[in-house]
Formats: C-alpha cells, sequence, structure tokens
C-alpha cells in the first residue's frame, strides 16, 4: 500500500516535470465503500505544485435540498412551526489549506470558488426577509455541522519541501452516498494559478447495499420477505426455547 | 463494534443494540407484556430515527407474538372467531395509521407524534396501573388484618356495548355481543401500533376484560393472534409506502429479546403479581416523563435539518 503511494506520488512528480504542468494532484483511493462495518475513513490527498503558491483543497459532496425547520413554544411544546428549503447545498463539504485563508485568498476568489461554508451559493427556494433566510441558513449550517457533515475547521495542506503537498480528508461513518468532488487551487498573488477537479465516489457495497437496493426499488416484496423473516425467526425461537 | 444499519444508514453499536433487546425481553417475560412500548422510546433514545425505530419494531413484534402464540394454541387459548373482528379493525386501523403517518412525516411532525402519543399513552396507563396496583396491595393489607375473604371486582357487567347492533355469537368466548364494539377496539389499537411501533397488547388486553367482557382465559392468546397480523400489515405498509423497515435492527432486538424474555419469566414466576405490577408501573411512568421532558425542555437547537442522521454513536 505504501509502496504504491510511493510509486504513484513518483509518478506524478515526474509527470509533472514533464508537463511541466503547475498543479497535479490524486487521491489514495478514489471510491469509499460502506460496508457493514463502515465506521469512517480517511483519504489522503497528494500532488506537487510548479512554483511558488498556497494550495486550498474543497470536498463537496452531491447538491441537493436541505428543509430547514424551526421550532416555536406551543402550549409549553416545542414544535417544527416554520420550515425553508434551501437548493444547492452540499451534502458533504470539507476544506483543506497549506495558510489560514484569511492571509492568501481575497473574498472575491473565495465566492467565486465557493471557499468556506459561509461562501457556499445555497438559495432559498422561497423568498423571506434576509435575517430570516439568514437565521434559517446558520441553522442549517450548525445542524450540518452537529452531524459532521460541514466542518468549520479548515485541515491543513502540509508541503514536503516547496513541491510536494499532502492533507488528509476524514469522512464520517454517516457520510452520505453519491459522485464527490475534490477541487484542488493553487493560489498566488491573490489569483488561482492552476485548478484540478478529481471526481470520488461515496457508495455503499455489499450485503448492506443490496438490502438497501432492494428495500426501495422493491418495496412491496421486500416489506412480504420482512414478515416472512420475522414469522421464520419467531416460530424458530418458539421451538429452540420450547420447554 | 460498530454496525452499519442498511435501511436506518447510521452505524450503531452492536452490543448496545443486544443489550437493549435483551433488557426489554427481560421486561416483557417478567411482567408478561409484548415490550413494543419500550422498545420504541429506547431506540429513539439511542439515537435511531423515530421513523425507523416505528417501522423496525413492527416487525420485531411479528416475531415475538408468533414464539408467543404458538403456546397459546397449542394449549387452545386462542378465540379465532374473536381475534377475526378485532383484526378486522385492526387492519383498518393500521392502514389508516401508516397514512397518517406519511403525512405527518411530510409536515416534519412525525417525531413530534410519536412522543406525543407515548406520553399520552404511556402517562395514562402507567397512572392506571399504579393506582390499580397500591389499591390491591392496600386491599391485601387490610383483608389479612381482618381475615376476611378477599372481596372480588366483578368483572363482566352489562353496559352500553350491549346495547349496539350487529350482534353475534362467540362461542368459545361465551359471549353473545356487537360486533362494532370489538371492531372500533381493533381499529383504535391499529392506529397506535402503526404510530408507535408497538403491538399493543397493553390496551388489548384490559380493553378485552374490562370492556367486552371476555375470559381471562383466551384474553392473552387472543390478543397475540391479532397482534401477529396487525403489525404484520403495519410491517408490510411502512416497507412499501415509507421505507422505515430495518430487517437487520430488527433481527438484532429479536436476537436479545428472545435470550432476554427467557430469563425475565424464570424471576417473573417468583415475584408477586401486584409488586410487579407496580414495578412496571413506575418503569413506564420514567419512560413517558423522559419523552415529555425532551418535549417541554429547550432543545439544543430550535433549527434542525429533515432527515439528519447523526454520526456513529
Amino acid at each position: 500500500m505504501i509502496r504504491a503511494f510511493v510509486v504513484a506520488l513518483l509518478f506524478t512528480m515526474c509527470a509533472a516535470g514533464a508537463r511541466a504542468q503547475a498543479l497535479v494532484a490524486d487521491l489514495s483511493s478514489h471510491l469509499i465503500a460502506i460496508t457493514t462495518g463502515f465506521s469512517g475513513t480517511e483519504l489522503l490527498l497528494f500532488g506537487a505544485t510548479e512554483g511558488e503558491g498556497d494550495v486550498v483543497v474543497i470536498v463537496r459532496g452531491p447538491d441537493g435540498d436541505t428543509t430547514v425547520r424551526r421550532k416555536s413554544r406551543v402550549a409549553g411544546i416545542w414544535i417544527n412551526r416554520d420550515e425553508l428549503r434551501f437548493s444547492g447545498a452540499p451534502s458533504f463539504y470539507r476544506l483543506a489549506a497549506s495558510r489560514p485563508l484569511a492571509d492568501f485568498l481575497p473574498n472575491a476568489l473565495r465566492q467565486r470558488h465557493q471557499i468556506g461554508v459561509d461562501f457556499l451559493r445555497i438559495q432559498p427556494t422561497r423568498q423571506l426577509n434576509s435575517e430570516e433566510t439568514a437565521a434559517f441558513r446558520a441553522g442549517m449550517i450548525r445542524n450540518k455541522e452537529t452531524l459532521k457533515l460541514y466542518d468549520k475547521e479548515v485541515g491543513r495542506v502540509s508541503f514536503l519541501g516547496n513541491r510536494l503537498f499532502r492533507t488528509r480528508i476524514l469522512f464520517p461513518a454517516n457520510v452520505p452516498t453519491g459522485n464527490y468532488t475534490v477541487e484542488v487551487l493553487l493560489v498566488r498573488d491573490g489569483q488561482v494559478i492552476a485548478a484540478q477537479t478529481t471526481p470520488m465516489f461515496v457508495s455503499k457495497v455489499g450485503v448492506g447495499a443490496d438490502i438497501y437496493d432492494f428495500a426501495h426499488d422493491y418495496a412491496a416484496l421486500y416489506g412480504i420477505i420482512a414478515i416472512l423473516f420475522a414469522v421464520g425467526a419467531g416460530w424458530g425461537a418458539g421451538v429452540v426455547f420450547r420447554k | 463494534m460498530l454496525v452499519y444499519l442498511p435501511i436506518a444508514e447510521i452505524s450503531v453499536d452492536i452490543l448496545v443494540l443486544l443489550l437493549l433487546g435483551g433488557t426489554v425481553g427481560f421486561l416483557s417475560g417478567l411482567f408478561g407484556v409484548g415490550g413494543g412500548f419500550l422498545m420504541t422510546p429506547l431506540l429513539i433514545f439511542v439515537g435511531v430515527p423515530a421513523a425507523i425505530a416505528v417501522g423496525s419494531e413492527a416487525a420485531q413484534i411479528v416475531a415475538a407474538s408468533v414464539s408467543g402464540v404458538i403456546a397459546h394454541m397449542r394449549r387452545g387459548n386462542v378465540d379465532f372467531k374473536m381475534g377475526s373482528v378485532i383484526l378486522a379493525g385492526g387492519v383498518t386501523g393500521s392502514t389508516l395509521g401508516v397514512e397518517l403517518f406519511k403525512i405527518l412525516q411530510r409536515l416534519g411532525q412525525i417525531d413530534l407524534a410519536i412522543s406525543l402519543a407515548f406520553v399520552v399513552v404511556l402517562g395514562s396507563i402507567g397512572m392506571l396501573m399504579l393506582v390499580e396496583s397500591a389499591r390491591t396491595l392496600q386491599r391485601n393489607a387490610q383483608s389479612r388484618k381482618s381475615g376476611g375473604p378477599r372481596t372480588r371486582m366483578r368483572l363482566h357487567e352489562h353496559n352500553w356495548i350491549h346495547g349496539l347492533p350487529l350482534k353475534m355469537r362467540f362461542p368459545r368466548s361465551k359471549l353473545y355481543i356487537s360486533a362494532i364494539a370489538p371492531f372500533a377496539i381493533g381499529a383504535f389499537v391499529g392506529v397506535l401500533a402503526a404510530l408507535m411501533g408497538v403491538g399493543g397488547g397493553f390496551i388489548m388486553v384490559p380493553a378485552m376484560i374490562y370492556l367486552l367482557g371476555m375470559p381471562t382465559s383466551v384474553v392473552i392468546g387472543t390478543s397475540l393472534f391479532q397482534i401477529i397480523f396487525v403489525t404484520a400489515n403495519v410491517t408490510f405498509l411502512q416497507a412499501w409506502l415509507n421505507h422505515t423497515v430495518d430487517i437487520f435492527l430488527a433481527l438484532l432486538l429479536l436476537v436479545g429479546g428472545v435470550v432476554g424474555a427467557q430469563f425475565g419469566a424464570r424471576l417473573g414466576a417468583r415475584l408477586r403479581g401486584e409488586q410487579l405490577r407496580g414495578l412496571l408501573a413506575i418503569l413506564v411512568l420514567s419512560v413517558a416523563g423522559k419523552l415529555l421532558f425532551d418535549l417541554v425542555a429547550l432543545p439544543d437547537d430550535l433549527y434542525s435539518i429533515a432527515g439528519g442522521k447523526a454520526a456513529g454513536h
């Protein structure tokens, strides 16, 4: 495994040198397989740069609609009262950089490349006044952070020498499935010099995945099988423990 | 050891689930109750989404009731005719219940509805049981003092139910009553079964004894008989319409439950009935209290996102 990384790393370096690309990067794996024993995983992103600059890594899960609800107190009980739907929110978001973002990234650039949760282009599907919208948006981001789907902390991209860089990306147990993009930017003097986007996939594999697919694609049949299974298990238990 | 639940889409410690199944199984064996009304709230407490807890618990109750009914059938303690009338109501009620569940889920109110239903049902049942067992203990103490015979309440009295039309004969229960009453009871419990992921035996059994006047010998067998089909209907509809049945979760709970029930039943045989009922009442009330507290206390965050799944525990 490690030898493979080193070979890959050398290979990318050579390739970078040969073609004089400003930026090359790759992931230790392009597939995260959620198996029955899955409890989160870590990927290594590594690469090389040509010349000076800072590196920013943006990991995004598939975009989707998110409904945010707000509770208010009704007759002493906290009840979901208001809701607002947002579109364009990534299901997963991580950021890593070689230096504190404020030191080298102008806000215009962060806006354009959606760098940082506050710069994500998330649109409400319904018009509310800006205060309300901002409160719902903040509520959504807070919730996603609690669920470890977003992270306010910016990960560290570390340089080895002045050309090779690497960073670790942590994926929690509840990482959403789908097509991810890993965007690597090389920034110099407030400008993006080079960019590379690498795809990555998170999917369920094995028995768990088969059960999930079956339960959604053949829901009625799954229901019948679940009943037969339960009846069988109950019968078996009754027989085993009969006195 | 973490295990990934395929439908719930969360990782849960397998030992927590086995322990939970074992504890509830132990209590259900000890008190002679189904345990669904404890399992669903406990699953919610450990972080299983409420909808998944309800759907999967229905599947587990099918299994538990099947193993329970075999013994009663062998002894002939099942009134199939009465069971079928209650069942007709139960299927109607649970089908409506699953539809209601679906609507509430879309409105974002399902968690609230489940918690409220548990608070109301567990709260009132717990209170009734506590009062009843306190009264029995008191009465026993008095009769022991005076040395007189225990006064028994008459179980079966003629009430308004006997005025209803559509009368049917139920030979096994030695009853001639309107079919509307068992149907209505079945329907009411069916709605609760679908919404709360319970079998509803804790409502069905007293209703059969006090409202319908069935002989106690056939009550539990008949109740279990109809619970199998009502919870099977709930399992099917929840799986089909709401995708909330995690068979893997149900299996893990069942394994723990079956083993726990054996130990519970053995201990239960050595304890006194009214003390047991008092203990169960306190347990039921504490679960209701915890749920009520969660509804009333200021939440950690007023904002929540739909379908938010927690990271592994």
